[in-house]
């Protein structure tokens, strides 16, 4: 399906259409438990974000990266992986994180402020969120050299913005994958955005996709506010490199709906009028007509719906909040693999210096 | 059996390779050319290209790479050709290498050894002759060695790969062919975080590692003649530094020069000075001494005699605290 839409001539992969009927030759044919999962996923996304916004807002958070709008392209790539596969992240993935099981508590406990958040919880393959652009992408074809040497059978998938995309580490990274015929799936999640600096900035390319081209192996353009295009196109990238088929790039175009992060105001580079336009698109109404249409969607499964996932994120704030704060013994234990004798002194140091409840 | 010291890190990353089928040795021309210098000579023919990996020209990328390798339980050992083309890769090691372990808290880890030729008086071109490693000692998580000997380098190379900690391994270009020396050809460790008194002395501390090592020993023995008995202390392992053991032979010999060919202002001779000043000053009987390369951009080589410290500017500094 995937070698059907050529980048180079700007052709998109598309499932459904404004109004949400699917393609039936591209339809990935998903039963109906799970497609309304895909809705679930994503409605939880959108509340367990809005919830982040408003505690960043409350004081309760740091400063957060908004997933809205990115819904069905997290939601879409993390549904189409395997348990044994890996997912290196970038800073916003919220719905890829939920998906694949990553607890809701942990990730607003590290946007709190606390790298204990950010320690995956053993038995999922989750690398932590890479702040540095593109600097996750060499590091995860590196897992795809692990996965390969070791025979592990896996995928890994990378995700990223357009701004990525005009890094060095992006270009090394496509690079080394090409060469070595990684196990890899590329998703750049073009959302218009870096910061504020727009998609023409990053490249004169048609599109990001075709720059797979020049490394040696397949790229294509999808809709990213299609969920199903999502998860038809990395499935099947995935079933690509799980079966020793090499590396694709997958670009999910998109929009970012919100600022950059909570320090961002967008309207300074950005119009009402071209926010709204995208509001037009969005993932998850046009995901609701498809279950409509499929007569999977009414106002009272809307209400379940809406219900389980702000109980979801009430309980994950609850339980984020009451976590302990660090120690002088967390911040200090994990420079090394053993505490050097210079640290101790410093952080017997740093003990003394500190009130008995800050320890 | 009597090796150099490229000879001898060969026979260390051959018997690793050869033990722990998790290493991979990666990089630029590490594989079927063995190496620009020889150091990975034989191990693409013994062990195959998937544990000697030629990789695309990409610093960043290889190092990158080396961390999702060493992240999916490999044990990367990557090469930078020539330190002075290690900075594309900062990036990685600074962002990520370091500090993995601390932002996962301790769910991953990145337990490479980032092996890299250091430092001048080769003769080379421009680029390959820098000693920047007090860049890499102000990152917290990294350990950064620096052999000055074959049996060294063979003892501390093998410990900075089976170290779980990530480990940037300068070997001093200067000495890869310097000296031969015996090596035991089996297998060893030698302690990292540990210097080593590499000559005693009753008078003053000579403070160095790598290729300012067998300067620092000309130096002592020239000295020895006008009746001047010097110590050396040869760090090892430059972060995390054993304080410890050059803070006892200052507090026994009363006067310490630090040795280092990497420019003066906020090299690592400042830091072993401000330690010394707090925990030995009631034992000095002189100022601490710094021998350093100028604050300048390493000269070319028509000019990089003027640059490297050398035995008579070790001298002259002895002369001086002696004097004092």
């Amino acid at each position: 399906m995937i070698e059907r839409f050529d980048p180079l001539k700007g052709e998109r992969l598309r499932v459904l259409d404004d109004e949400g009927r699917a393609a039936p030759d591209l339809d990935p044919g998903l039963a109906d438990a799970e497609l309304r999962t895909l809705y679930e996923r994503m409605v939880r996304t959108r509340a367990a974000d809005a919830k982040a916004l408003k505690l960043q807002r409350q004081g309760r958070l740091g400063t957060y990266a908004s997933s809205l709008g990115h819904e069905a392209a997290q939601v879409g790539l993390a549904s189409a992986m395997a348990r044994e596969d890996w997912f290196f992240p970038y800073f916003r993935d919220l719905g890829a994180f939920l998906t694949l099981g990553y607890p809701l508590a942990d990730y607003y406990h590290f946007w709190m402020g606390n790298e204990a958040g950010m320690r995956t919880p053993d038995g999922l393959n989750i690398f932590p969120i890479a702040i540095p652009v593109g600097s996750q992408v060499p590091q995860a074809v590196g897992a795809g050299i692990a996965i390969k040497h070791r025979k592990l059978g896996a995928a890994v998938v990378t995700t990223f913005g357009d701004g990525a995309t005009s890094e060095g580490d992006f270009h090394e990274g496509l690079n080394f994958a090409g060469v070595f015929g990684t196990p890899n799936v590329f998703v750049c999640v073009n959302n218009q955005f870096a910061i504020s600096v727009p998609r023409a900035r990053q490249s004169a390319a048609t599109t990001l996709a075709q720059k797979a081209v020049a490394y040696g192996f397949p790229g294509v353009q999808i809709d990213g506010n299609d969920v199903l295009a999502v998860f038809a196109a990395v499935r099947e990238a995935l079933a690509t490199a799980r079966a020793g088929g090499g590396p694709t790039l997958i670009e999910a175009y998109t929009y970012r709906m919100g600022d950059h992060t909570t320090s961002d105001d967008a309207a300074r580079y950005r119009t009402k009028e071209e926010v709204q336009e995208w509001e037009r698109r969005d993932p998850i109404a046009r995901f609701r007509l498809h279950l409509g249409h499929k007569k999977l969607w009414d106002e009272a499964y809307e209400k379940d719906v809406q219900a389980a996932a702000s109980e979801f994120v009430e309980k994950a704030v609850a339980e984020a909040e009451t976590r302990p704060q660090a120690s002088v013994d967390d911040i200090f234990a994990y420079a090394y693999s053993s505490i050097p004798p210079e640290l101790e002194r410093q952080m017997a140091e740093l003990k003394a210096s500190l009130p008995e409840g800050r320890r | 059996m009597i090796l150099t010291m490229v000879q001898a890190i060969n026979q260390a990353l051959a018997g690793e390779l050869r033990r722990d089928e998790r290493v991979v040795v990666l990089g630029e021309d590490v594989g079927r050319d063995g190496g620009v210098f020889r150091a990975t000579d034989g191990l693409f023919e013994k062990f195959g290209p998937e544990r000697v990996m030629d990789t695309p020209l990409a610093e960043s990328g290889a190092i990158g790479a080396a961390i999702g390798m060493a992240a999916l339980g490999l044990r990367p050992v990557p090469e930078i050709q020539f330190m002075g083309f290690i900075y594309p890769a900062f990036n990685q090691i600074v962002s990520h290498v370091a500090r993995l372990r601390n932002r996962t808290r301790g769910r991953f880890t990145a337990p490479l050894t980032i092996r890299t030729p250091y430092g001048a008086g080769v003769k080379a071109l421009e680029h390959h002759s820098e000693s920047t490693e007090a860049l890499f000692c102000q990152i917290p998580g990294l350990t950064v060695v620096v052999p000055s000997s074959p049996y060294d380098a063979k003892g501390l190379l093998i410990a900075s790969i089976r170290s779980d900690d990530p480990v940037i391994f300068l070997e001093p270009t200067k000495l890869y062919r310097a000296e031969k020396q015996e090596v035991p050809e089996e297998p060893y460790e030698l302690p990292l975080r540990k210097a080593a008194v590499v000559r005693e002395g009753r008078d003053l501390t000579i403070i160095a590692w790598g290729a300012m090592i067998p300067v620092a020993r000309e130096a002592a023995t020239s000295a020895e003649a006008g009746g001047v008995s010097a110590e050396i202390v040869d760090l090892r392992t430059l972060s995390p530094m054993d304080r410890e053991t050059f803070l006892a032979s200052v507090k026994k010999t009363g006067r310490a020069i630090i040795l280092h060919e990497a420019p003066k202002t906020c090299g690592l001779g400042a830091e072993i000075a401000a330690t010394i000043g707090e925990s030995a000053l009631l034992s000095l009987n002189a100022p601490v001494a710094r021998v350093t390369a100028p604050d300048i951009t390493v000269p070319l080589p028509k000019s990089e005699d003027l640059y490297y410290p050398n035995a008579d500017r070790v001298l002259r500094a002895i002369r001086k605290l002696m004097e004092y």
